[in-house]
C-alpha cells in the first residue's frame, strides 16, 4: 500500500469479497461472539448465584474461605484468561491475516 | 511561551492557597497535622504541573490536543485507562463497601473489571481503526454525518455531565471530609487545576496526569496491603480468620442483621461477613447494575477516547490488556484494604466520619502508620488523601476533554462549520470548549452541594449502555444499521434511561423522607430515656457508652428534624410522584434492550443509501486497519 492511497483509491467491495478477508472476518467474528457470550454468562452467574443460591456460596472450602469468595476470585482469573486467549490468537493469527490484506489493499480488485 | 509559563505558575499558585485556606470544618486529618497534608498535596500537584508544562510544548494541532497525536504506547495507555477509570467511587467507594458489608462489596467490584472484556473484544480495535477524535466520528462514518454528530455529541455531553457532576460533588465532599477545607474551595481547586492541565497540556498532559495518579494509587494500595497482610504471614485463610474473629466485624454484622442475629454465636456472625446478602437485598437491581457496567463501560466517551491516542489496533489491544491487569489487580487488593479497615479501624469509626464508608482506606492508612497522633500515621493518611485528590482531578480532566471534543469537534467544526476550518481554528475551538465545560463543571459542582449524587455515576453508565453502546456496536457490526437506527437508538436509549431513573426509588420522595424522620423523632423519646438510665447507673463503662450513644442520637434527631423542616410543604418528588413507580433502582435491565430495539427498528424503517454503500469500506477497515495510520494524519 503506497503512502498516497486514499479511501477512494481502494476497491472496498473487492476486498470484502476476497476469500482471505472472508476467512478473517468469519473466524474473528465466531471467536469473539463465543468469548463474549461465555464471559457475560459467567459474570452473571455471580450475582444470580449470590441471590438465589446463598447456601451454596456459604460452603466453606479452606478455613473461613467459602465458595462465594473463591467464585468471586475465579471471576478475576477468568477475565484475565479471556483477555490472554484473545490477545494470543489475535497477535498470532488475526494480525498476520490483516497485514496481508493491508499489503495488497491497492491491488485487490484492480484489473 | 513566557506568557503561558506565567499562566501555569498563576494556576498552580492560585490552587495552593485555595487549598491552604484555613477552615473550621473537622476532617479526618487532625489540625496539628494539616501542614503535612498540604506538603504532600503540593508535591503531587507540583509534579503534575511540571508534566503539564513539558506537555504544553508538544500540543500544537487539534490531534495533539484531543489524542496526543496518536503517540501514546499501549503500556502508557493501559495505565492511563486505569487512571481514568479508577475514580474516587471505585477507589474509596469499593474499599468502603467491603469494610461495611464484607462479601457484597467485593462482589460489586467484579463487574467493573468484567466490563473491560466487552471493551477488549468488540470496541477498542474497531474504534481505533476507523475513529479519529470522538465517539461521533464512528457514528458519522457511514451515517448522515451532521445528524449523527448532533445526537452523538448530545449523548456524550449528557453522559459526561452526569459523571462530571458526581465527581465534582463527590470530590468536594471528599476533600472536605479528609482535610476539612470548605466544600466550595475544594470544588474550585479541583476545577482550576483540571483546567490548567487540559487547557495547556491537552490530551498529552491529561494522559500523564492519569498515569501518575494510577501509579501512585497502585503504590499506595500495595503498601497498605503489605502492612495489613504481613502480620498473618501472607496467608489468605489466616487473614480471613483474623477478620471474622474480630469483635468489631462481628458487631457490625449484628448491627446490619438486627433481630435476625439474636441467636447467632460470635463465630457465626463473623463468618456471615464473608457471605452474600448484607448489602444487596434485591437481586434484580444487582443484575440491572451489572448490565449497565458490562455494556456501559464500552460506551463511556472518555474511555472510548483513550483508544484514539494509540497509533494502531495492536497497541489498543495491548492497552486494554494492561488496563485489565491493573484494574483487576487493584480490586483484588481492595478486598484486603476493606477487610483490613473493617478489623483494624472498625465500621463504627469509619461511619462516624463518612456514612458511605468512603474513609475506610484513608483511615486504614492512618492506623497502619501508627495512629491519629503519629507522624507516619498522618504521613500515610496525607499520601492517600493526596492520591484521592489526584484521582478526582485526573478523572475530571478526562471527562472535560471528552465533553469539550464533542462540543468543539462534532458540533462546532463538524456541524456548524461543515468541516471547513483551519487547523488554528480547530485548536482554538477545542480550548474555548474546554473553558466552557470546565466553568460548567465548577458551577454545577457548587450548585449541587448537598445533593445525593451517588446514583449519577450509575446513571452515566446506564445511558452509555442504553444509547452509546448499541449505536456504536451495531454501526460497526450490522450491515443494515443506518442513520435512522442511530437517531432512534440515541434518543430512546438516553430518554428511557433518564426517564426510568426519574420515577425510580433513587429520587427523593418527601412523604417517605418525612415518615422516616418522624419515626426517628418519635422513637427518640424512649431511647433518650434508656440512655439517661444508663448514664445514671454509675458504672464507668456504661456512662461512657451512654455519652457516645447520646451524641449519636442527637445527630440523628437533628438530621431528622432538619428533613422534616426542609420538606415541610412538599409532597412529591421532582417529577411530581408521591412514591416511585417501580422498585428498579438501575434502569439498565429495561433501557438497554430498548436501546437495541430502537436501533433495529429505526434502521429497518429508514432508507439510507450512503450507510449501505459505505458498509464494505467500514467493515473492511474496522477488521483490518487499512488506512488506519492515515485516519489520524489527515
Amino acid at each position: 500500500m503506497s503512502v498516497s492511497s486514499t479511501a477512494a483509491s481502494i476497491n472496498w467491495a473487492a476486498i470484502d469479497a476476497d476469500p482471505r478477508f472472508q476467512l478473517l472476518h468469519s473466524r474473528k467474528l465466531r471467536f469473539l461472539m463465543g468469548l463474549m457470550v461465555f464471559s457475560v454468562i459467567f459474570y452473571f452467574l455471580l450475582p444470580v448465584g449470590a441471590a438465589y443460591f446463598p447456601e451454596l456460596f456459604k460452603v466453606k472450602l479452606w478455613g473461613p474461605l467459602n465458595i462465594g469468595i473463591a467464585f468471586a476470585l475465579t471471576e478475576f482469573v477468568v477475565a484475565w484468561a479471556i483477555a490472554f486467549f484473545y490477545s494470543r490468537r489475535a497477535n498470532r493469527e488475526f494480525d498476520a491475516m490483516a497485514r496481508e490484506l493491508i499489503r495488497d489493499a491497492e491491488t485487490i480488485g484492480r484489473k | 511561551m513566557a506568557a503561558r509559563k506565567s499562566l501555569y505558575l498563576a494556576a498552580g499558585a492560585l490552587s495552593l492557597p485555595l487549598l491552604a485556606m484555613p477552615a473550621l470544618a473537622q476532617g479526618a486529618v487532625g489540625t496539628d497535622w494539616r501542614w503535612l497534608t498540604f506538603t504532600v498535596f503540593a508535591a503531587i500537584i507540583g509534579l503534575t504541573m511540571f508534566v503539564t508544562y513539558l506537555a504544553a510544548k508538544r500540543v500544537k494541532s487539534a490531534a495533539d490536543f484531543y489524542t496526543a497525536g496518536g503517540g501514546v504506547s499501549g503500556l502508557q495507555n493501559g495505565w492511563a485507562i486505569a487512571g481514568d477509570y479508577l475514580s474516587a467511587a471505585s477507589f474509596l467507594g469499593i474499599a468502603g463497601l467491603i469494610s461495611l458489608y464484607g462479601y457484597d462489596g467485593f462482589m460489586y467490584s467484579v463487574g467493573w473489571l468484567v466490563a473491560y472484556i466487552t471493551v477488549l473484544l468488540v470496541i477498542a480495535e474497531p474504534c481505533r481503526n476507523i475513529g479519529k477524535y470522538t465517539l461521533a466520528d464512528i457514528l458519522a462514518y457511514r451515517n448522515d454525518p451532521k445528524k449523527t454528530r448532533v445526537v452523538g455529541a448530545i449523548s456524550v455531553i449528557t453522559v459526561s455531565t452526569f459523571y462530571l457532576t458526581a465527581q465534582m460533588v463527590g470530590g468536594g465532599v471528599l476533600v472536605k471530609t479528609l482535610i476539612g477545607i470548605d466544600y466550595e474551595v475544594s470544588v474550585v481547586a479541583v476545577g482550576v487545576l483540571m483546567l490548567a492541565y487540559v487547557l495547556f497540556g491537552g490530551m498529552v498532559a491529561t494522559t500523564w496526569v492519569q498515569i501518575i495518579k494510577a501509579v501512585l494509587l497502585v503504590i499506595a494500595s500495595i503498601l497498605l496491603v503489605m502492612f495489613v497482610w504481613a502480620p498473618y504471614g501472607f496467608s489468605l485463610p489466616a487473614f480471613l480468620e483474623a477478620a471474622i474473629g474480630d469483635a468489631k466485624v462481628q458487631a457490625q454484622v449484628a448491627a446490619l442483621l438486627g433481630d435476625a442475629s439474636k441467636n447467632m454465636t460470635p463465630a457465626e456472625l463473623g463468618q456471615r461477613f464473608l457471605e452474600p446478602g448484607l448489602l444487596f437485598k434485591a437481586p434484580i437491581d444487582q443484575i440491572s447494575l451489572g448490565m449497565a457496567l458490562v455494556f456501559g463501560t464500552a460506551g463511556l466517551p472518555h474511555i472510548l477516547m483513550r483508544f484514539f491516542t494509540v497509533p494502531t489496533a495492536q497497541e489498543a489491544r495491548k492497552s486494554v490488556i494492561w488496563a485489565m491487569a491493573i484494574i483487576g489487580g487493584f480490586y483484588v487488593l481492595t478486598l484486603f484494604l476493606g477487610l483490613g479497615a473493617a478489623m483494624n479501624v472498625g465500621a463504627a469509626n469509619i461511619r462516624a466520619i463518612d456514612a458511605g464508608g468512603n474513609m475506610a482506606a484513608p483511615l486504614l492508612a492512618q492506623f497502619l502508620g501508627g495512629g491519629a497522633d503519629s507522624f507516619f500515621g498522618n504521613l500515610f493518611l496525607a499520601f492517600v488523601a493526596a492520591v484521592a485528590f489526584a484521582t478526582i482531578v485526573a478523572v475530571v480532566a478526562g471527562l472535560v476533554l471528552a465533553a469539550a471534543s464533542a462540543m468543539a469537534h462534532d458540533l462546532y467544526v463538524g456541524v456548524i462549520r461543515g468541516e471547513h476550518v483551519t487547523p488554528q481554528e480547530q485548536v482554538k475551538a477545542a480550548r474555548i470548549a474546554t473553558v466552557i465545560v470546565g466553568a460548567l463543571a465548577i458551577t454545577i459542582g457548587i450548585a449541587a452541594k448537598g445533593q445525593n449524587v451517588a446514583h449519577l455515576v450509575a446513571l452515566a453508565f446506564a445511558v452509555a449502555a442504553s444509547a452509546n453502546f448499541p449505536c456504536v456496536l451495531l454501526t460497526l457490526y450490522w450491515k443494515r444499521c443506518n442513520t435512522g437506527g442511530i437517531m432512534a437508538g440515541m434518543v430512546i436509549g438516553t430518554c428511557t434511561a433518564i426517564g426510568l431513573v426519574l420515577v425510580s426509588p433513587n429520587m427523593t420522595y418527601p412523604l417517605a423522607v418525612k415518615a422516616a424522620a418522624q419515626k426517628v423523632v418519635d422513637g427518640s423519646v424512649a431511647r433518650y430515656a434508656a440512655i439517661a438510665e444508663a448514664a445514671a447507673s454509675g458504672d464507668a463503662a456504661k456512662v461512657a457508652r451512654a455519652e457516645k450513644d447520646k451524641a449519636a442520637l442527637d445527630k440523628q434527631v437533628a438530621a431528622a428534624t432538619g428533613n422534616l423542616d426542609r420538606f415541610k410543604d412538599e409532597r412529591t418528588s421532582m417529577v411530581g410522584l408521591e412514591k416511585p413507580l417501580f422498585d428498579l433502582k438501575n434502569p439498565g435491565l429495561i433501557s438497554i434492550p430498548l436501546g437495541f430495539l430502537a436501533v433495529f427498528l429505526g434502521s429497518l424503517l429508514y432508507r439510507d443509501k450512503r450507510a449501505e454503500e459505505m458498509w464494505d469500506e467500514l467493515y473492511v477497515r474496522q477488521n483490518t486497519g487499512i488506512l488506519a495510520a492515515k485516519a489520524q494524519a489527515h
